[in-house]
């Protein structure tokens, strides 16, 4: 799923068209995105099933009806039951109470890992497109070096060498997704500094430090919001894959990813702990990408008519 | 063309070279080193048995000797040998490497015989119920795991189909082609669905555009069918950035091949990674990543040439 997003990075919508960004304008623009998300039904379909994922993690003590490590061995792999509303494991701990901790996980993963790859992935690709020369090529030559892997492949391999541990696995995730960030940063940074306000910025004597971040900056804004929607969803999906590996969260951590990975092996008993951690995997990522579809359709100005 | 082959084929020796080094420096990750990691399981270790580990992969020499005696290794055909089994590691990654392949080539060619025809319709019928349907179905697709998808076929399969499809392991295809087909049916549906997703995805908005190409409404206005609009004008040119998603995804396919094997018990190079990863094997998860990753630049090198003769609009200067 990975390169999904380095395609859509591949053709950034560039938002450097917009003027130089004004509070009234920033505010005006911020209101038409707004009403224009609010006009399509499955971004906003995507903005309630995220919702929902939301409160699950930030209320996971108060929600889940068990506690979600407790094991009940006179409880094993029970079906849904009104008691039991999405059955138990093979522990007899209730999944609908280790589903609802997971969002947290899954939400927790896919925030830190993301926010690694946009804080580097940013930066890296703010200095290369605005200073260029030699800073650039030698940025430009270390991200096609991470690019020329497979996604999930190096986050693996990355995991392999770390050892297998939550951390280790956003850190991994984070340098996956980094090159998606630089070259949209980038690619949006070659364009808007070419424009006047930059040039005037310049006269007025501001310094790189001031113009990349007050000028530059709010003008990357737009794919990058895009970008952060889609490459959430990935993360998740990374997560989960590690751990359904046994290389991300580790056990009695309910990660889904770990759940569907243990559930998987007494499936033909009972089917339940694998299904359910798995479709909540599907609604997380689909929230993400409804969202990120929505977003974009609301902020490319191509598509605007 | 000669020119432009040759630039493009350079071109991919210093990302080789990095993804090598990548690949190297991957072994400085271990928290401790190599030899810390064998003895730890070995139990008890005497200082002289350390030191003599550390002489045998050359982690007492500097730095760029390491490496230059690894890539030197690398370049004769020696990937080192596995920690684990002391087998050289190459023999095992080139009698892998096809059934990945295999797996890799049946998905993308599922997800093309799918995502190409529901791409055009949905472009075509834009804004009605089956484009709806069509997009809504193409965020599902993209949006459940593979692993999951696997789990969930294989408890299909064997609940209510026994017997049909097989759900694990794998028919080598000298013995039996249709049984090595059946064989890898359901690894490369579980494969290929999200890259389906994508390649849909990717030809509706592609065919999108180039139906407000100007070329469009001349071939509409000189009285053709609509069918030869679509066909003959239209899809041709919405495919080449269709094909240029497909190569860089065929890097998708080959890192979710190594999660699908593992859970169809496939012999290919992704359980050969995954097992070096469990059992601290590191020189095997080396050759195998760098191996990978490999197959993966000269993929995109061949999507690329072929890009060049597919579109006549691209010079080879």
């Amino acid at each position: 799923m990975a390169e999904s997003t380095s395609t859509q990075a591949a053709n950034p919508p560039v938002a450097g068209t917009a003027a130089p960004v004004l509070p009234s304008v920033r505010k005006v623009r911020r209101n038409d995105t707004l009403r224009r998300l609010a006009k399509n039904e499955l971004a906003v379909a995507g903005g309630i099933i995220l919702a929902l994922v939301m409160l699950a993690a930030i209320f996971a003590p108060y929600l889940s009806p068990e506690d979600p490590l407790e094991m009940n061995p006179t409880l094993l792999l029970q079906p849904p039951s009104a008691a039991y509303l999405l059955g138990t494991d093979e522990f007899g701990r209730d999944i609908l109470s280790r589903v609802i901790w997971g969002a947290r996980i899954s939400l927790y993963v896919g925030a830190i890992s993301v926010t690694i790859a946009v804080l580097v992935g940013v930066t890296l690709g703010l200095i290369a497109g605005y200073f260029g020369g030699l800073i650039d090529d030698l940025i430009a030559r270390v991200l096609d070096v991470v690019f020329a892997f497979p996604t999930i492949l190096l986050a693996l391999g990355i995991v392999g060498m770390l050892g297998p541990s939550l951390t280790n696995t956003m850190i991994a995730i984070g340098i996956v997704y980094t090159p998606v960030y630089a070259r949209l940063a980038r690619a949006t940074t070659l364009a808007v500094k070419e424009r006047d306000f930059v040039d005037a910025a310049i006269v007025c004597g501001a310094n790189s430090f001031r113009i990349i971040l007050r000028h530059i900056l709010p003008n990357v804004a737009a794919p990058l919001i895009i970008q952060t929607s889609l490459s959430l969803s990935l993360a998740i999906l990374a997560e989960a894959s590690l751990s359904f590996l046994g290389l991300g969260t580790q056990p009695p951590d309910p990660s889904w990813g770990t759940m569907v990975n243990t559930g998987q092996r007494l499936i033909e008993l009972s089917p339940w702990p694998v299904v359910f951690p798995g479709l909540a995997i599907v609604l997380a990522v689909l929230a993400f990408n409804l969202i990120g579809d929505g977003l974009r359709d609301a902020l490319d100005p191509r598509m605007r008519s | 063309m000669t020119r432009y082959l040759i630039r493009r084929a350079i071109l991919v020796v210093p990302v080789l070279f990095g993804v090598s080094v990548a690949v190297f420096l991957m072994l400085r990750l271990i928290p401790g080193d190599v030899v810390d990691v064998i003895l730890g399981t070995e139990g008890s270790a005497s200082p002289e048995r350390m030191a003599q580990l550390r002489a045998m992969f050359g982690l007492d020499r500097p730095f760029h000797e390491q490496y230059l005696s690894w890539i030197g290794g690398l370049l004769t055909g020696d990937l080192g040998k596995s920690i684990r089994t002391s087998r050289p590691i190459l023999p095992d990654i080139l009698t892998r490497l096809p059934v990945t392949l295999q797996l890799t080539a049946m998905a993308m060619g599922l997800s093309l015989c799918f995502a190409l025809p529901l791409g055009v319709l949905s472009a075509v019928r834009r804004h009605t119920r089956s484009d709806l349907w069509i997009r809504v179905l193409g965020l599902i697709g993209l949006s459940i795991p593979n692993f999951w998808l696997a789990t969930m076929m294989i408890l299909a399969a064997s609940t209510y189909a026994r017997g049909i499809l097989p759900t694990s392991g794998f028919t080598p295809m000298s013995q039996d082609v249709l049984g090595n087909v059946r064989s890898l049916l359901l690894p490369s549906i579980a494969l290929a669905v999200a890259n389906m997703a994508i390649l849909m995805r990717m030809t509706r908005s592609s065919m999108l555009e180039v139906l407000r190409q100007e070329y469009v409404t001349t071939a509409r206005s000189k009285g053709l069918v609509e069918r030869a609009v679509v066909y003959r004008h239209a899809l041709r040119n919405a495919l080449i950035p269709v094909a240029t998603i497909a190569g860089v995804q065929i890097g998708y396919l080959l890192g979710g091949a190594i999660i699908v094997e593992q859970i169809f018990a496939l012999p290919g190079v992704g359980t050969l990674i995954l097992n070096g990863i469990m059992q601290r094997d590191y020189p095997v998860v080396q050759a195998g990543v760098l191996f990978v990753s490999a197959c993966f630049v000269m993929v995109n090198l061949a999507v690329d040439v072929l890009y060049a003769y597919l579109d006549p609009r691209i010079h080879y200067g």
